[in-house]
């Protein structure tokens, strides 16, 4: 089995051609460059498919397939290597992450053949690809956390790739620092597992998990406390409540970054990290019920805020915290293998959504604001088709995939057993808000009269290399959900029969009932979920095409919710004054004005200064005068003599002599 | 037989006067001269105690500090030389490169 034995490769593609285009790419032209980027990350596509084709034929004793490179790191009883694993759901983010990985590095090479720093835009590229491999194939946290931090590096990175307008250096900044709080818990849950099971290799950490009793609801257990860390980590990399503040921002970055880095794969890590410490989770009920609840939260206050947000990208960034919420909300119900599947049709759909925006973008000339656009129907009819088609499979239409993985979402967290219907009842409002900001985005953008000025913009459909992606990402947005359609007709889920082998260990409860009260709920269920879209699709409708006046009464008649949603119901504003604020403060008038200026400073130079007198008082003895020496070279003799000879001179002694 | 503490005032006598002409001259050969003058009056306290004493110690100290005498004499005479090649003086008053 040549691939699966040389797993390493995979990630060490996408690190070569950062490397070449980092070093020698600035003189290139965009052709060598395009081929260094593209061809890097495809081959890591390919390798990837060749290993999951090996993959498949692993006897599944050999599953997790772990391979043992070298070690990175040992100290007394803990010992983190460069080791990499393979299993079921390595697979599914290893396909996601190269696949639309590398779709996204095609769609970049139209997008950004008119840009500067070309080079620098691709090695920053695919050193992402290169973390984000590192990050779906550890086989331990450590390695796990090399590749979550790397990804937020690229991704700070190039959110400021255009630094030289400040909003976006100050949006870089922001989501680094927003995600150094989350790291902060991350690291901290890795400590207490390490302290706790004396290691921290996924195998035998979740081997020795398993038998031990769960934590009882409500508890503040080892594994409880665990989760919670774990999931702080995962609340800043996947922007969740409170820590979501940055990925509005991080749309500052080239739109291909936000499709690759904020909507298909990176942000997403934190619902991979939990789903592959799920035997953890399924041990803190506590923890999960949190998970749960925040996800809930998150996805329907930021879908609240997507209804109002002007902005094209702004819309799809709050679309995507959203969503994220939902795959949270699958995990938190203990639905992993929903909240997986959930991510990948999120991944096809988003990315397209982003790019077909960013398409809209480039066609209109660098105009991001919805109501300067309209009627593009007709004039960039190939982004139109694509979009809706997005459009149509993230509000929930079947059989497009989106219906599929919201509908396993919905369906579980309405079996959950700790307020399940009152999640659900979120779940569902979430997907008609959903619905509506997403059928307004297409009314807006694309129909209706244009509204901006027809004499300056010319829009002009993208060329092939930007089409190309669009198209294969729509196909893929039809038919990724297909796999779970089975179960409509009393069949089996194959996706989560192909992720059952990983979450099927050490899960808690009784499949089989629940197998068979899912199947009498799901069709009445998936019935509510697209009568919900459709009263989104048909709300939006009314609202911006049959009654295009309405939208700004109705903001007129709610000024106060208006202002609220628009502005994103403060909560940077609330941020700033309680956080920012006061550590500026502190930072400013105690830490740097007086300890450091009056204190550190003030000690460092007065020795300085000291140090200064005491040699220009000294320096006066130097004078140059040879017999100036002389006579210092005679007191010196005398001072000597006298300090030897003063016992035999004390008066007292003379007095005894005498 | 001359008492040994004629030979020690004789040797203050010549050391104290070394030493106010090593402080005192201008001249730097007049300089060295009383350098001299001082080993030499250490020397023969050293000889007096030698003899006092009954020891060789002393005398030999004494080969040793003509030896040494005699190696700063050539080095302190080579390097009057260079001023005086350089300079034109032997005024020490007018060598004052190191003044800062």
């Amino acid at each position: 089995m040549p691939i699966l034995n040389y797993l390493w490769i995979i990630p060490a593609l996408p690190l070569l051609g950062s490397a070449i285009n980092g070093l020698f790419g600035s003189k290139w032209p965009n052709k060598i460059i395009n081929a260094v980027a593209v061809g890097s990350t495809g081959l890591s596509f390919l390798a990837a498919l060749e290993a999951v084709r090996e993959f498949t034929h692993l006897a599944p004793e050999n599953i997790p397939w772990v391979q043992q490179y070298f070690t990175w790191i040992i100290a007394g009883d803990f010992r983190a290597g460069f080791d990499l694993q393979i299993d079921h759901l390595t697979v599914v983010m290893l396909l996601v992450v190269t696949g639309v990985g590398w779709l996204i590095h095609i769609y970049s090479t139209g997008y950004m053949a008119h840009e500067g720093g070309y080079y620098r835009f691709f090695s920053y590229l695919n050193l992402f690809m290169f973390f984000m491999l590192i990050l779906v194939l550890a086989a331990n946290y450590v390695l796990l956390f090399v590749g979550w931090e790397g990804v937020g590096l690229s991704s700070y990175l190039l959110i400021g790739f255009y630094f030289l307008r400040k909003s976006a250096a100050d949006a870089g900044k922001k989501a680094f620092i927003v995600n150094r709080i989350g790291d902060f818990g991350f690291m901290l849950g890795m400590f207490l597992l390490f302290k706790t099971f004396g290691t921290l290799d996924f195998v035998p950490l979740f081997a020795k998990a398993a038998p031990l009793p769960a934590d009882p609801m409500g508890h503040l257990g080892t594994f409880t406390v665990a989760c919670l860390l774990l999931f702080m980590g995962a609340c800043g990399k996947s922007a969740q409540l409170p820590l979501y503040v940055w990925l509005p921002d991080a749309m500052e970055g080239p739109t291909p970054v936000s499709a690759l880095i904020h909507a298909a794969t990176m942000v997403t890590a934190g619902v991979y990290v939990v789903a592959r410490s799920h035997i953890l989770f399924t041990h803190a009920p506590t923890a999960m019920f949190v998970v749960a609840i925040v996800g809930c939260a998150t996805a329907i206050f930021a879908a609240t805020i997507g209804l109002v947000q002007t902005d094209i990208k702004r819309v799809l960034a709050y679309s995507t915290v959203s969503q994220l919420g939902y795959m949270f909300l699958a995990c938190g119900v203990a639905a992993f293998s929903a909240g997986i599947f959930h991510l990948m049709t999120h991944a096809f759909f988003k990315a397209l959504l982003f790019l077909a925006s960013g398409s809209v973008i480039h066609a209109m000339g660098g105009e991001q604001d919805m109501q300067r656009m309209g009627g593009l129907s007709k004039k960039i009819r190939w982004t139109y088709a694509t979009m809706l088609t997005a459009t149509l499979a993230i509000a929930g239409f079947p059989p497009l995939a989106g219906f599929f993985s919201k509908d396993s979402i919905l369906l579980n967290a309405y079996q959950s057993e700790h307020g399940g219907r009152i999640l659900y009842a979120f779940g569902l409002l979430t997907a008609l808000l959903t619905s509506f900001y997403m059928f307004r985005l297409i009314f807006l953008t694309f129909h209706g009269k244009p509204r901006y000025d027809e004499h300056k913009v010319h829009p002009h459909e993208s060329p092939k290399s930007m089409l190309v992606p669009l198209m294969i990402l729509a196909m893929l947005s039809i038919i990724g959900g297909w796999m779970a359609a089975p179960a409509f007709w009393g069949g089996p889920d194959y996706f989560a029969k192909f992720l059952e082998p990983v979450f099927a260990q050490g899960s808690i409860g009784n499949a089989e009932t629940a197998e068979t009260t899912a199947h009498a709920l799901e069709t009445p269920l998936a019935i509510v979920a697209v009568i919900t879209a459709l009263l989104g699709f048909a709300m939006a409708f009314w609202l911006y095409l049959r009654q295009p006046g309405k939208p700004e009464q109705l903001a007129k008649s709610m000024r106060g919710l208006y202002d609220l949603l628009l502005h994103k119901y403060y909560v940077d504003e609330i941020y700033a004054a309680l956080i920012v604020k006061p550590l500026l403060w502190v930072s400013r008038s105690v830490l740097w004005q007086t300890v450091d200026v009056r204190a550190i400073d003030a000690t460092v130079n007065g020795i300085a200064d000291g140090a200064l007198d005491i040699g220009d008082g000294v320096r006066h003895t130097q004078s140059g005068n040879t017999r100036s020496y002389a006579v210092w070279v005679v007191i010196g003799a005398l001072v000597i003599i006298a300090i030897i000879f003063w016992p035999y001179f004390r008066p007292t002694t003379v007095g005894a002599v005498r | 037989m001359v008492p040994t503490h004629y030979y020690l005032i004789l040797s203050a006598i010549l050391f104290g006067l070394g030493v106010i002409a090593f402080i005192f001259k201008r001249n730097i050969i007049t300089i060295f001269m009383s350098i001299e003058l001082m080993l030499n009056a250490v020397n023969l306290a050293f000889v007096a105690f030698s003899q006092a004493l009954n020891k060789l110690d002393g005398q030999v100290f004494v080969l040793f500090v003509i030896v040494v005498a005699a190696a700063e004499a050539t080095v302190g005479l080579g390097i009057i030389i260079m001023i005086v090649r350089n300079r034109q003086t032997l005024n020490v008053e007018r060598v004052d490169l190191l003044k800062l």
